[in-house]
């Protein structure tokens, strides 16, 4: 891991209206560590999501994701990015090689490039011979294993996961979180949400938002000390049950 | 350019993995053709009708078994009096009676004319009306042939032309209006639906966090549609011209080309009602109560708009179908050319054009 900061943000503010969903967080992120971004529901952790991927304009701060400006250069962040959303994100009525083909050839890959590269994913997946089965007869696990497979697929320097593992057993889960660490290990950043905790553990450092702001953000083990907590879960509830809003 | 091709292929890979909806989208038209051509026109073969007969000679006999020939009447029932009349009526079967004097064909022999009363159930004023043409029809034909074989100098061959083939005047008004449907009914409906689900499904999501534009995607997914009314176009003017007999009196290009442009007009409408709704049956709704209704009942196709109160023949100048159909119907049936209908064409140009606009506006603002 280097010290490289690959996102910045600096008083990233959004508002809808008169409310404050994003309240001026500031944090950094370094090249290939995994950073757990954790809160309640509505927190605002999605919409902070959203303006780091370029989907959604900060109303103040500053923002900086693979060194490219949120505000001027967008296109340039897409570029540099993979995603993978709440809601399950594959063409279910696609097969598996025509997903792949597809969210490749969105990104411009190379035909070259994508029949290689899937190939060698399929082996990894042990879905060889069921590249030419629709994505709709796989079970939920796999499907977002795939979507995961897929959102890194083109090579990118962050990965942005908003809560991934909602829904699957927790084999699979771990499972997922394998390929996470994979990831991690070549060398893509990974910035994913979650509401398990066990899954905050795996992270090397994670940041807390309560009502918009960051209350905390370390590594699991030094929140842990410093709030005289046993697990990641207890640290959450100490810092969440102050918050005041709720639901979505 | 790579990038716009694997998503035009992905939209095909939609269509064709959804059979059903294939199905529906290439057979409607054909369907909707075949039924207003063969059973929605005023059209009537092998009616039943009843002839009562107070003279019973050469002509008239000729004249019965003529309109029994005839593929329109079917000859039920002999009557015998005045009386008989009403009661074959409330009988129900009888649609017509053909009543002839006495001495028919003294009459028609010595002063060269006779009159034959017909008789017609109008409770269906439509079918009576068309029946009453028939039978005028075949009628006059006989007469036509009885001058002939008598070399009388007079002839009135000229005059019965118009009625005969009330069917083609059917076809030949819902042909275009059928086209206007069709096409709205696909572009509107399909594209409203297709962007809808992406959002329902969260893969619009994660499209608008690639690199795509936005536009390129909006554009891939109206392509497919493009091509299947295309394909709808030909289908309906292939059955129109050989299987209904309407012919394409005017230019077919000019044809083509404005059924382009409405299918464009209606992927706009599309386009903007997605960026509207967010679930499926909501575009589902607005797409066939706000505009499907509006098709058929103001473009001038059901209903003449002409004969509306002025409220609604105001409201039918915003019915995108209204100038199709009018610019359709002008160079298909009337055999017009643009120089007719360029200010319809420009009407519905600007129309695209301005739906466009708003629809690629709001599609981008949605993501602020």
């Amino acid at each position: 891991m280097t010290n490289n900061r690959i996102i910045t943000a600096n008083q990233l503010t959004k508002i809808f209206g008169g409310f404050k969903a994003v309240d001026s967080i500031s944090f950094d992120v370094h090249e290939g560590e995994i950073f757990g971004f954790l809160g309640a529901n509505g927190a605002g952790k999605t919409t902070a999501m959203r303006m780091l991927c370029g989907l959604s304009m900060p109303s103040s701060g500053s923002a900086t994701v693979a060194g490219f400006d949120v505000y001027k250069e967008p296109e340039k962040i897409k570029r540099s990015i993979g995603y993978m959303s709440q809601k399950f994100s594959l063409y279910e009525d696609l097969t598996i090689k025509e997903n792949i083909r597809f969210y490749a050839g969105i990104y411009g890959k190379s035909d070259a490039f994508i029949k290689d590269k899937t190939a060698k994913l399929l082996q990894q997946l042990h879905l060889g011979s069921e590249a030419n089965k629709l994505v709709r007869s796989l079970p939920l696990g796999w499907k977002q294993k795939l979507a995961f497979s897929v959102a890194i697929f083109h090579e990118p320097r962050i990965v942005f996961l908003d809560e991934p593992t909602g829904g699957v057993d927790p084999v699979t889960r771990r499972e997922f979180w394998n390929m996470i660490y994979e990831a991690a290990a070549s060398g893509i950043t990974v910035f994913v949400t979650t509401h398990y905790m066990d899954e905050a553990e795996y992270c090397n450092r994670v940041s807390i938002m309560v009502d918009g702001k960051i209350e905390a953000l370390d590594t699991p083990s030094a929140l842990k000390r410093s709030l005289h907590a046993a697990s990641m879960d207890e640290v959450f509830l100490k810092l969440a049950r102050k918050a005041v809003r709720s639901g979505d | 350019m790579k990038q716009f091709l694997s998503f035009v292929k992905k939209e095909f890979y939609h269509i064709r993995r959804d059979k059903r909806t294939l199905f529906i989208l290439l057979g409607m038209p054909v369907m909707q053709i075949l039924i207003f051509g063969f059973a929605l026109t005023n059209e009537v073969k092998n009616a039943k009708i009843a002839v009562l007969d107070n003279s019973k000679d050469a002509s008239t006999l000729a004249l019965s078994s003529q309109l029994e020939a005839s593929r329109y009447f079917d000859i039920a029932q002999e009557l015998h009096s005045q009386a008989d009349i009403e009661k074959a009526f409330r009988a129900g079967k009888i649609k017509l009676v053909v009543v002839f004097p006495q001495q028919f064909d003294q009459d028609l022999s010595h002063f060269n004319k006779s009159q034959i009363q017909l008789i017609a159930d109008a409770s269906d004023p439509n079918v009576a009306t068309t029946l009453t043409n028939y039978a005028t029809a075949v009628i006059m034909d006989y007469q036509n042939r009885i001058t002939n074989e008598r070399k009388l100098p007079y002839t009135i061959k000229t005059e019965y032309r118009m009625l005969y083939n009330p069917q083609l005047k059917g076809a030949y008004t819902f042909v275009p209006g059928v086209m206007a449907m069709v096409l709205m009914l696909v572009c509107t409906l399909m594209t409203a639906i297709t962007i809808v689900r992406e959002k329902e499904t969260g893969t619009m999501e994660v499209m608008l966090v690639s690199p795509v534009r936005p536009l390129k995607i909006i554009v891939a997914k109206a392509v497919p549609y493009l091509l299947l009314s295309i394909i709808n176009i030909t289908s309906i003017l292939l059955l129109s011209v050989f299987v209904l007999d309407v012919p394409i009196r005017g230019s077919l290009a000019l044809l083509v080309f404005e059924s382009i442009l409405f299918t464009i007009t209606s992927l706009a409408l599309g386009l903007l009602i997605s960026s509207a709704t967010n679930s499926q049956q909501t575009a589902m709704f607005i797409s066939l109560t706000g505009l499907f209704l509006p098709t058929v009942m103001l473009s001038g196709f059901m209903f003449p708009i002409e004969n509306m109160p002025l409220p609604l023949r105001v409201i039918s100048n915003v019915v995108p179908a209204k100038w199709y159909y009018h610019i359709a119907s002008s160079v298909m049936i009337k055999g017009l050319g643009l120089a007719a209908v360029w200010k319809e064409t420009l009407i519905l140009t600007g129309m695209t054009v301005f739906l466009l606009a708003v629809a690629i506006r709001k599609f981008k603002i949605r993501l602020a």
